[in-house]
């Protein structure tokens, strides 16, 4: 029966590692991106995902470990932003900028240099729109190990993250080294891009980045539960995600599945829009009761 | 380098310099440099879907690109930045089911990605132009209100400034740029010449006519200098339009330290 869950989806090795590694990302990416949500910093998390893919590219075209190329990139990129100045937020829209332009620039330059020096045809589209499938277990465990600790920093930077992000001028007359735990965040931020863009893509790393978060922001509850509700809405769309793409194989007689970064973003779309329509409905009703 | 078949190039480029000259000076006096990386991105998704269906790219670029803008637009002071990256990450993720449905051929991703100037047809020309002047004249006509809306956002509310409308006109403004930019310089690059060029002229002069001049003659002089580089080294245009942007940004910076920090 090829209706919904597809016989021998799981006994496939590459599907199992994909989402385990799915499961993986999406998790920090969530957890991370609550700060980067709050922070409003949303473009400068996507610019460090195409900086990311340019270390990517880079270290294609020299003939690396693909996945130094993509956390060493964006770890560059970061640092280059806050060398910029990210003090005022029109300064760092134009610092993100200016370091998302030349970026873009060296990935034409390496992606060029990639399909001069080698046959194979498809590592745009790999470096860009990422390849879960094609992840290895060796890489599965790095990023495993990469994740936890990226997730041990955020558990000690993060009561004075949370204070700053909601009050600057308060953690600063408190003793909070603003400016140092805003630069030791963007790192973070930019290791968890890296890690996910080499194995989802830029565009799906932006996905996962922003739209759980925000999506559980919404919901309004207390912080841990928001945490928890943004890990399990990441998850969640990587495994429907994976799912609807696996079985998108049989939906057309041509046999060309869709993109799982394409599935995974409509289920992440999905979530949001209605986690925002049921919260305008119950505010509507809530105010009603009130009047 | 000035041989007949670089003509195209050369003229498609000026009149696209120019006009990214133009609307990054608002872009960056505005900060919606995100929506301006945002809205050629979404284009790109169009044209893979106009080749999908079967119809002329522009068509598509432009459907996409007015949909991204109206959208990140209507949004604005509403969590833009959160709108805008899941604007941005919808189009590219149809932008590629479009691509892997259609089976495009590689070398076409790139061009749409990273432009192929050199491929400029002659019959794009006048297309290309008529946007342009169209573009310029919206943002003539938006000159005073975006510089008031900019500088003194209360004042401009009080003297009966519509700041939604505004938004959305600059954004429209913005997205016709951008699909017409598309294809001639690509999609990640039409970005680097509204932001690098137009940043370092705000930060060589104050005032803001002067700036905007600043501005479309920097962003000239780097696809000028980019055209010819890439013509003389055969590496892709896109390299030298990113890097050389960048760097302008970068000796602005330098050049302009001393006045920045005694300000």
């Amino acid at each position: 029966m090829h209706w919904l869950i597809e016989p021998g989806l799981w006994s496939n090795d590459a599907v199992r590692t994909g989402v385990s590694v799915g499961a993986v990302v999406a998790v920090v990416s969530a957890v991370v991106g609550l700060f980067t949500v709050m922070r409003a910093q949303s473009f400068a998390g996507h610019a460090l995902a195409d900086v990311a893919t340019a270390g990517g590219a880079g270290a294609g075209a020299l003939g690396v470990a693909p996945l130094a190329g993509f956390v060493v990139g964006s770890v560059l990129g970061a640092s280059a932003m806050e060398a910029i100045g990210v003090e005022r937020v029109r300064q760092r829209d134009v610092a993100t900028g200016v370091v998302l332009g030349g970026a873009t620039g060296l990935s034409a330059l390496f992606l060029y240099l990639i399909t001069l020096n080698s046959s194979s045809t498809g590592s745009t589209q790999s470096i860009l729109f990422g390849s879960l499938f094609l992840v290895s277990r060796t890489t599965f465990y790095v990023i495993a190990v990469i994740s936890a600790l990226v997730g041990l920093a955020l558990a000690w930077l993060g009561r004075p993250l949370l204070f700053m992000s909601l009050s600057p001028d308060a953690a600063r007359a408190r003793g909070v080294a603003v400016r140092r735990v805003a630069l030791a965040y963007t790192l973070l931020m930019a290791i968890t891009v890296g890690l996910s863009a080499i194995v989802i893509g830029s565009v799906l790393s932006t996905a996962l980045l922003i739209g759980p978060p925000a999506a559980a922001l919404r919901l309004g509850r207390s912080m841990s539960a928001t945490f928890s509700a943004a890990a399990a809405l990441g998850v969640g769309a990587v495994a429907v995600g994976v799912v609807v793409s696996y079985d998108s194989y049989y939906w057309w007689a041509s046999h060309r599945a869709l993109p799982v970064s394409f599935c995974v973003v409509a289920v992440v779309v999905v979530e949001l829009v209605a986690i925002n329509l049921a919260q305008r409905v119950r505010d509507r009703s809530s105010s009603t009761r009130r009047a | 380098m000035f041989s007949s078949f670089m003509t195209n190039a050369w003229l498609v480029g000026t009149v696209v310099a120019l006009l990214a000259g133009a609307t990054g000076f608002f872009v960056v006096l505005r900060g919606s440099s995100f929506a301006a990386h945002a809205i050629p991105n979404g284009a790109f998704a169009g044209a893979a879907g106009a080749t999908l269906v079967g119809v002329t790219p522009l068509f598509g670029l432009i459907a996409f690109a007015v949909a991204a803008g109206l959208g990140i637009g209507a949004s604005r002071h509403h969590r833009s930045d959160v709108v805008t990256a899941m604007a941005l990450v919808s189009m590219l993720a149809m932008g590629a089911a479009f691509l892997s449905l259609s089976a495009a051929y590689e070398p076409q991703v790139e061009a749409l990605l990273f432009g192929e100037i050199l491929g400029v047809a002659s019959s794009s020309i006048a297309p290309v132009i008529l946007i342009s002047l169209a573009c310029a004249l919206a943002l003539a006509y938006m000159y005073r209100p975006l510089l008031l809306d900019a500088a003194a956002p209360e004042l401009a509310r009080a003297r009966g400034l519509n700041p939604a409308a505004l938004e959305v006109g600059f954004m429209m403004t913005l997205a016709l740029g951008s699909a017409l930019t598309v294809p001639v310089v690509g999609a990640l690059l039409s970005f680097s010449l509204t932001v690098g060029p137009p940043a370092a002229a705000r930060l060589v002069t104050r005032r803001p006519g002067s700036a905007l001049a600043a501005s479309m003659v920097l962003s000239v002089a780097t696809l000028w200098a980019s055209i010819a580089a890439s013509y003389q080294t055969n590496l892709p245009i896109g390299f030298f339009v990113g890097s050389l942007s960048a760097l302008v940004y970068v000796i602005a910076r330098v050049l302009t330290r001393r006045r920045v920090r005694t300000a």
